[in-house]
């Protein structure tokens, strides 16, 4: 069952653009979701992120290109495809007269649920996003937080086979980010399939497993986390001797570990060279040169980040300042 | 997080399949009354909106009649008696404006964008906006009444013709709301959505034969305020309200919102659609 699942593509981006005037927001954009996964758009502030959220969630139509999501194409049958998906957009999008309980109802009859499934619904989902204890207080009153999670709970409930979350922590104070990351993590255990975007390295490493990193409507990346990381390049160790006028001894020593023997380098009283990352090398490392007779003081190892990954992918130039 | 998250990708177990054109329209009839509900319920959330929307066209009502009321001469009947069909269709004119306010309201705060992904039907946004403002406007005509009640008012022409100019203003203000819906989505803004509505509304009720009568004006503006719907829907209030030939006025007034509906609504669900 499980198998034949995961072969299943319930995302399906086929070479989408879209323009605004003369300006190419999603340029020739392919990639795609198997069932069960978390995918991430990644890219700074107007890459085309919030663009091809509403182009799959039928709030734009695109240009060219063909796109489906839950085997249903964007442009051809647009209402049957609304009811299977869930958006979140990159505003929250509460009704602040009404109490929360009442969003929650209303989204729910909007999407044709018996009424009696819409009530305890909203139950379930008041209840496991914490805001029973606020259900019929208008949300006018709500905090920032919480006004997300009502619209994630909104998003939700009519179970939809395709979750769109569009920078679902923006503006989230770092504990309620916390929060929110381990109610999409459950979701996720729970084989929930999900499209999210983010400007936020950690939050796509964390939550992602695979990634579109997206620059001026361009996909310019795509692969894992780890495989992104890995563009960038290998694990940085720095070794530093009780000794420090044998270092050139110990760079000899090392540089049968080395990625490169050749550039093994000493900087700032310590040595330094790119070596592949993998588990006991720290133990190894010192093992080596205390075989060679030179006790070692401190050891690191760098792993490259998904920032390093990132910034080196998108470059200098981001263009800042949408407004959408 | 229990285990009904368990169910998401499970299938499409709650996903209804529309029913042909039956039940397309079922889903129209429903999504539009689950609208109204919601909008209704902003009366009760914002006392401020109810009251300004109630006690406004009451103190109208009351300044025009002492005010106006001994300047206005060469009427048949008393001043209020006149003046209650004009207030009436003045009050679901300026009522109008709010399905435009509440329309660019809600796309302010992305709510538009929630309802254009949800698989509702089209015209329900708009559809729900329009009704639940008939419905506050047939309440506050029904306070006017009272109050005009207590100071003079009476209808001359009996019970049936009174209702029958009731429900004839809720449907002229029905269309009227439409206009607003239209121009409410082209507005960027709440502001701008005001000023959109109030351009036309303002001038369009007052040059016309609400509050005065058409022959005490020059006669240039007589040409354009007999032509005027908004005279048009007053003269067949105050035809049904103290008696008189009704069935022109009343024909006029019934083609005017079915056209005004006929071409506004399908330009304000069109504007909804492609709205970005
Ligand atoms: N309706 C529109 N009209 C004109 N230009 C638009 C419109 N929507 C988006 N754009 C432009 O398209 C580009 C991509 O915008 P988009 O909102 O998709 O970026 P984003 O990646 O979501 O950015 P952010 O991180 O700021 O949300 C931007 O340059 C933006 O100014
Ligand atoms: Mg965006």
């Amino acid at each position: 069952m499980l198998v034949e699942y995961s072969s299943e593509l319930l995302i399906e981006v086929d070479c989408v653009s879209k323009s605004f005037g003369s300006y190419l927001a999603v340029d020739s954009v392919s990639f795609s979701v198997p069932r069960g996964q978390i995918f991430g758009l990644l890219g700074p502030n107007g890459a085309g992120k919030t663009t091809i959220v509403k182009i799959l969630t039928t709030l734009l139509s695109p240009d060219s290109g063909r796109a489906t999501v839950a085997g249903l194409d964007v442009v051809k049958e647009p209402r049957r495809l609304r009811s299977r998906i869930g958006l979140a957009g990159q505003y929250a999008a509460v009704d602040e007269n009404l109490t929360g309980r009442e969003n929650l109802d209303l989204v729910g009859r909007l999407y044709h649920l018996p009424k009696k499934l819409v009530r305890s619904r909203s139950a379930e989902l008041l209840n496991d996003f914490d805001l029973t204890g606020a259900a019929d207080r208008v949300a006018k009153g709500y905090s920032g937080g919480m006004r997300r999670r009502l619209d994630l709970a909104a998003a939700l409930i009519a179970e939809p086979v395709v979750l769109f979350l569009d920078e679902p922590t923006t503006g989230l104070d770092p504990r309620s980010r916390n929060d929110l990351w381990e109610v999409l993590e459950r979701l996720a255990a729970m084989g929930s399939t999900i499209l999210l975007t983010t400007q936020y390295l950690e939050e796509a490493d964390r939550l992602a497993q695979n990634l579109a990193v997206i620059d001026s409507g361009k996909v310019i990346a795509m692969g894992t986390p780890s495989e992104l990381k890995s563009l960038v390049g290998s694990s940085v160790l720095e070794v530093a001797l009780e000794d420090a006028s044998r270092h050139d001894e110990a760079a000899i020593v090392l540089s049968a570990i080395a990625l490169d023997p050749n550039k093994v380098e000493i900087v700032a009283g310590r040595i330094r060279m790119a070596i592949r990352e993998r588990s006991g090398i720290v133990a190894d490392v010192v093992r080596l040169l205390d075989q060679s007779g030179l006790p070692v003081a401190e050891v690191a190892v760098m792993k490259p980040t998904l920032d390093d990954a990132f910034l080196s992918l998108v470059g200098h130039g981001t263009k800042g300042g949408s407004y959408d | 997080m229990t285990e009904q998250l368990s169910k998401i990708n499970a299938g499409d177990v709650y996903h209804v399949v529309d029913a042909g054109v039956i039940g397309q329209l079922r889903h129209a009839f429903s999504d539009a009354m689950a609208m109204t509900r919601r909008n209704l319920l902003r009366y009760l959330r914002i006392p401020d909106l109810l009251v300004f929307s109630t006690i406004q066209p009451v103190i109208f009502l009351v300044l025009f009649t002492y005010v106006f009321g001994g300047a206005v001469k060469g009427l048949h009947t008393s001043y209020i008696d006149f003046l209650i069909p004009g207030i009436v269709i003045q009050t679901v004119a300026f009522g109008s404006t709010q399905t435009g306010v509440g329309l660019a309201e809600d796309m302010g705060k992305g709510l538009i964008e929630r309802f254009r992904s949800l698989p509702m039907a089209r015209s329900a946004v708009m559809a729900g906006r329009t009704i639940a403002d008939s419905a506050r406007n047939l309440a506050v005509i029904f306070l006017m009444i009272a109050v005009g009640y207590l100071i003079g008012f009476r209808f001359h022409n009996g019970i049936l013709p009174a209702l029958f100019s009731i429900v004839l203003a809720v449907l002229f203000g029905f269309a009227l709301s439409w206009i607003s819906a239209f121009t409410g989505l082209a507005a960027k803004n709440v502001e701008g959505a005001q000023v959109a509505s109030f351009i036309w509304i303002f001038p369009l009720t007052f040059a016309s034969a609400a509050f005065v009568p058409v022959n005490t004006m020059p006669g240039w503006l007589q040409g354009f305020v007999k032509v005027n719907p908004i005279t048009n829907a007053v003269d067949a209030l105050r035809a049904l309200s103290l008696g008189g030939p009704t069935a022109r006025y009343v024909l006029y007034t019934l083609l005017w919102t079915v056209g005004l509906i006929a071409v506004f609504a399908p330009l304000a669900v069109g504007r909804y659609k492609t709205k970005t």
